[in-house]
């Protein structure tokens, strides 16, 4: 079960919020404070990826946080657009990422994911289980 | 903490400081204002993020977004970042590839870019 459960509207100035919160709850659950960083900017990808797919499809329904701390330091950003929409892994090469055909949202679609892969060992993005969405969850370790 | 932008002058240089949370919410300023500058005629845009205390996949974008509109006017576009959590962010994504990067002001400004 959830520790702490954030749902917030899907707007730029909430990931803030989430990301404030986000880090509050690792800290107090034990992440390492050399973590904190990559926590906080693990969680704002995240939701704001959410974010932008809740956008693209005109979706009013909130971007959902949950973090629990059994045992680890667990978080799910859910999201309720459609599936094939939203996975997909773009890794970005240097000669990619300066190409000029390569535009700005899937630029940076590209580098957020190559953030959550590069700062989250234990990383899984996969559909909801009920309903449509994905979620993405991420894990770190406590120190108890 | 809130972004914050100033502008300054150096030699043929224009450096943009940038301080604060740069992110999906307040990337669209920093947008504005690199356009602004390039569309005013800045050609040698220096961006100074020894102030930003955090940066994300928007913010990088804008940034690439910089970078190729003064590339397409034969200008040039470069960052100063001395941060080691910055810099990581920027290996990570392979973007340290793709920008110069400088320790320094000085050093951006002085190395004929």
């Amino acid at each position: 079960m959830a520790t702490v459960r954030l749902s917030f509207s899907p707007a730029p100035v909430h990931v803030r919020t989430a990301r404030l919160v986000g880090v509050a709850v690792a800290r107090r659950a034990g992440v390492r404070e050399d973590l904190l960083d990559e926590v906080r900017l693990a969680i704002g990808e995240a939701c704001t990826r959410a974010v932008a797919l809740h956008r693209q499809y005109g979706l009013a329904e909130p971007v959902l946080v949950e973090m629990s701390d059994s045992g680890t330091y667990a978080v799910r950003v859910v999201d309720r657009a459609p599936i094939e929409a939203s996975i997909g892994l773009a890794a970005l090469d240097a000669d990619q990422l300066a190409n000029e055909s390569l535009n700005e949202d899937d630029l940076t679609t590209g580098v957020g994911f190559a953030l959550l892969a590069g700062f989250v060992e234990d990383l899984q993005v996969r559909p909801v289980d009920e309903g449509v969405g994905t979620e993405v969850r991420m894990v770190w370790p406590v120190n108890r | 903490m809130e972004l914050s932008l100033a502008t300054r002058t150096v030699g043929e240089h224009t450096v943009l400081e940038v301080g604060g949370e740069v992110d999906v919410y307040t990337a669209p300023r920093l947008r504005e204002r690199l356009l602004e500058l390039i569309d005013a005629g800045a050609r040698h845009v220096v961006v100074d993020l020894g102030r930003v205390d955090f940066l994300d996949s928007t913010g990088l974008g804008v940034l690439v977004g910089a970078l190729k509109r003064l590339r397409t006017a034969d200008g040039t576009f470069a960052l100063v970042c001395d941060k080691e959590p910055l810099l990581k962010i920027f290996r990570i994504t392979a973007l340290d590839q793709v920008f110069p990067l400088y320790p320094t002001v000085e050093a951006a400004t002085g190395a004929g870019q």
